[in-house]
């Protein structure tokens, strides 16, 4: 086996590395404060119904245990936006593994065993679980997730379609599924003096904070979050979740400090998950593979406690030629758990759909499939009709092809074998909007020639700590080791969540723009600084708020090459190889990172991860990580990631796109096209495991 | 003897416990400690929580993570995995204790150079298990796909193949296996 080895060498090393690698960084479940209680959400074991009775009266006389919290005694909470916070409020199951009562005790083993021998008494109603495409209650939703509308048509798609030389028509499923991040959700939390103080994984603490002061109705100043490292949230961390209400209504209750960490058997019902998705696309295109009709449709799930529509049909409105176009989603609500974000929600799941589409057109044609997509490439966004501030996809996939290559590739299906393996190619685009929020930061100037900069930014290890350093370094004009980086706490300057690959660019630019006006500050300054230093304050809300005149995507490329065992029905990705077109790379090391992360994810959506509904239970069997396959080692190889320059005015002062999201979108279509190269045999249900591929081969 | 530490937090002997508690001695990372637990403390909830080691991760508490890895009487072992007080009279060594003063241990570096973490939650459980199996191929412990032709004597090669194997029970969601391998080939030179 041959070793192709991605050096991260150049780069700014990451500047939190040192405490990671150590055990020093302290994430919010190491934070254990003197005379912390430990809390233990108690899960209802019913899909559906009413919580008629909990006795509490024997679990209380367990020795240690301190308080039970149910819907009887909670403390009554303020308004939320998002109802699944809303917990211990009423007697209502929506879901199986919705909290029905909180145990607070001495120590975390007997909180955990009183929790476990709640006896809580339901009055059971029928369930509905099963997401399918004749669902009698779908209906349209008037947006998907990220405010886009639920239907955009532009001309007249059926009858292109009906006149459209060739046509593909196929339909995609995909299972849930769980974002895992690998450290479980925790909060301690702490009252004192009237106020609260909480340490929460969370992806973005001052969201956390407001949310929090809604529910205790309590100004927010009296409120204070720190999320200082966090071990992973993919998009499940960045709405305030279950921990941080739980712990702060169990230290309430009892006047101790409370720490609460959800057991990874809960996570699947509570945290958020990707859901489940029935995609049909519809392609009518020349014969040279040209496209004029493009439908995409999805089907999916959401609870009855909250609307979230997987936007999956979002990324056909912005990748390619289509003249008439139909892009839609209905959306019915079952008796499941809330589906969330998970990384890249509606580009992830869609762009599986379409890039597959797009390789079942180029056979459909006869055209390569790299040759096929730059002959669909838009002069505008086709939706909108908005210029692109840059499109760098043709240039990652003519580049892509290059180094992974592609050229004189064999189309034929199912004719590579050696022994008893199968290989084969495969490529996907994969896109990425540009999105930013408003933020505030502060740059100070210290009289012994540092500088810091403050933002409620947060890094959940995207390198954020370090990245920020620079855009301040950069803009100040001075060396990156006089730049000092607070992030992590509500107490800083307010800015919006680790998501939607926004963070380096929304925190990126508040940064910048404090760092930029605070060089003024100093350059009309004659003599020594003042004791207490200088500081400016920004704040983006003016800038991020003007709607640009231009369609703002990052583009992407992915090459994959798979083997297949034709005894066992295994699929191995053996070169997995991205190409990015997302404005200028801030850190060369970082960003790698990030890419190869998206990449590994990717992966594992096409091969292993999936989460599957128990009709009879209600919830998802795959409850821990040794039934929810995420990739591990031996599973990856030598991932390469790649980036075309890109010289984008129309950004954000940096001039970057995020990059956190980009690498999971086209991967899985990449590795399923392979899998078709390799074995002939098109599977339009992921993830690819062995049972659903080994019937096909002979 | 060795000096017993008492500076274990509050909670080492907590308020109402049940009677079914152990008093028992770890040597941690080169210090005896002695604790008094509940029986059902797993040495990792021992580790985090009485003695303030937060360094090593609780990911599953099932042994399926390896975030929780450290070096049990020089293996790895998870310790999510094993009751404080079957490891009575063990020496233990966490990620707290691999480095001598500011000078990392050469994993550690390596790490750092290469990029080979994100989050950094699972870096603990990662770099204890690397640690243990570069003794493991310095050894000459065979893995499943070491090559049965090899001197049953000599150590076995960290070939990348090699390492992603032997590090298949520590689980990354951030994806930073490639610099993983990278950073543990570059510590075994």
């Amino acid at each position: 086996m041959t070793s192709q080895l991605v050096r991260p060498t150049t780069g700014a090393v990451r500047r939190d590395a040192r405490q990671k690698v150590t055990g020093e960084a302290r994430y919010a479940v190491d934070r254990t404060p003197p005379g912390c209680l430990h809390a233990c959400p108690v899960p209802a074991t019913v899909a559906r119904g009413r919580v008629t009775a909990v006795h509490a009266e024997a679990v209380l006389q367990r020795p240690g245990v301190r308080a039970v919290l149910t819907h009887e005694n909670a403390p009554r909470l303020g308004e939320a936006d998002d109802p699944t916070l809303l917990l211990l409020q009423d007697d209502r199951v929506p879901h199986r593994g919705w909290y029905v009562a909180v145990v607070v005790a001495d120590t975390p083993e007997i909180a955990r065993e009183a929790a476990e021998v709640l006896d809580v008494d339901y009055a059971v109603e029928d369930h509905d679980v099963l997401l399918r495409a004749d669902h009698p209650d779908l209906y349209t939703p008037e947006e998907a997730n990220g405010g886009h509308p639920a239907v955009r048509e532009r001309g007249d798609f059926a009858p292109a379609f009906a006149a459209s030389p060739v046509r593909v028509d196929a339909t995609y499923s995909m299972s849930a599924l769980h974002n895992h991040p690998m450290e479980p959700h925790a909060s301690t939390a702490r009252w004192e003096d009237g106020g609260l103080t909480v340490y929460d994984s969370s992806q973005g603490a001052s969201t956390v904070r407001d949310v929090l002061a809604g529910l205790f109705e309590l100004p927010p100043e009296r409120v204070t979050v720190v999320s200082a490292f966090v071990g992973g949230g993919f998009g499940s961390k960045g709405t305030p979740r279950p921990p941080c209400v739980l712990a702060s209504m169990a230290s309430r209750h009892t006047g101790r400090p409370v720490r609460l960490v959800l057991p990874r058997r809960e996570l699947a019902a509570v945290v958020g998950h990707r859901a489940p998705t029935v995609q049909r696309v519809r392609i009518g295109a020349s014969e040279e593979g040209v496209i004029s009709a493009l439908s995409h449709e999805v089907v999916t799930q959401t609870s009855t406690v909250k609307e979230f529509v997987e936007q999956a049909a979002v990324p056909a409105r912005a990748m390619y030629t289509s003249p008439h176009s139909f892009t839609g989603h209905r959306v019915v609500a079952l008796d499941v758990p809330s589906p969330s974000w998970m990384r890249a929600p509606g580009e992830a799941s869609g762009m599986y759909a379409l890039e597959s589409a797009m390789d079942e057109l180029a056979g459909a044609v006869g055209v390569d499939p790299v040759e096929l997509r730059l002959r669909n490439e838009p002069d505008a966004e086709p939706d909108s009709g908005k210029p692109f501030s840059s499109r760098g996809l043709a240039d990652c996939l003519r580049e892509g092809a290059r180094r992974f290559g592609w050229e004189g590739r064999d189309p034929r299906p199912g004719v590579r074998r050696d022994g008893d393996l199968l290989w084969g190619t495969g490529v996907a685009s994969a896109t990425y909007p540009v999105l930013l929020s408003p933020c505030k930061a502060s740059a100070h100037a210290g009289p012994d020639g540092l500088y810091t900069v403050r933002v409620d930014a947060t890094d959940i290890g995207t390198g954020a700590r370090t990245v920020l350093a620079q855009i301040a370094a950069e803009a100040l004009g001075v060396p990156l080791d006089s730049v000092r980086v607070e992030l992590g706490s509500s107490v800083l300057p307010d800015a919006p969540v680790a998501g939607g690959s926004s963070g380096t660019g929304s925190w990126g630019w508040a940064a910048h723009k404090a760092c930029t006006a605070l060089r003024e500050e100093l350059a009309g300054r004659s003599g020594p600084l003042p004791s207490e230093g200088v500081t400016v304050e920004a704040d983006t809300e003016e800038e991020t708020g003007q709607e640009s005149p231009y369609a703002r995507h990052a583009f992407g490329a992915h090459f994959a090459e798979v083997r297949v065992d034709t005894v066992t029905g295994e699929v191995r990705v053996s070169r997995l190889l991205g190409v990015y077109a997302a404005g200028r790379i801030l850190n060369p090391r970082t960003a790698r990172s990030q890419f190869i992360g998206g990449m590994t994810m990717g992966l594992g959506m096409a091969l292993t991860e999936h989460s599957t509904m128990d009709p009879a239970f209600g919830d998802y069997t795959e409850r821990d990580l040794a039934s929810y396959h995420v990739p591990a080692c031996a599973d990856v190889p030598a991932i390469e990631a790649h980036w075309v320059e890109e010289h984008d005015p129309h950004l954000n002062p940096m001039g970057s796109k995020g990059i956190g999201e980009i690498g999971i979108v086209g991967t899985a279509a990449a590795i399923a096209n392979a899998v078709h190269h390799a074995t002939g045999v098109r599977l339009r249900d992921l993830p690819l495991t062995p049972d659903r591929l080994l019937p096909h081969l002979r | 003897m060795e000096p017993v530490d008492r500076t274990a937090p509050a909670g080492e002997t907590p308020e109402g416990a049940p009677e079914a508690v152990s008093t028992l001695t770890l040597r941690v990372n080169g210090t005896a400690r002695t604790l008094t637990v509940d029986n059902r403390t797993t040495l990792l909830d021992a580790l985090r929580d009485h003695l303030d080691l937060t360094g090593s991760k609780k990911g599953c508490d099932h042994g399926q993570c390896g975030a929780c890895t450290v070096l049990l009487d020089g293996r790895r072992v998870n310790s999510c995995l094993l009751l404080a007080v079957v490891c009575a009279g063990a020496s233990v060594t966490t990620v707290e204790g691999l480095s001598d003063g500011d000078r990392l241990h050469p994993v550690q570096e390596a790490f750092v150079a290469r990029d080979a973490l994100q989050c950094g939650y699972c870096t603990p459980g990662q770099i204890c298990s690397a640690v243990a199996l570069l003794h493991e191929a310095a050894d000459g412990q065979p893995s499943y796909v070491t090559p049965p032709e090899r001197s049953p004597d000599g150590p076995v090669s960290l070939t990348p193949e090699e390492i992603r194997e032997r590090m298949s029970g520590n689980i990354c969601r951030c994806g930073a296996y490639p610099n993983i391998v990278d950073a543990i080939e570059e510590a075994a030179r």
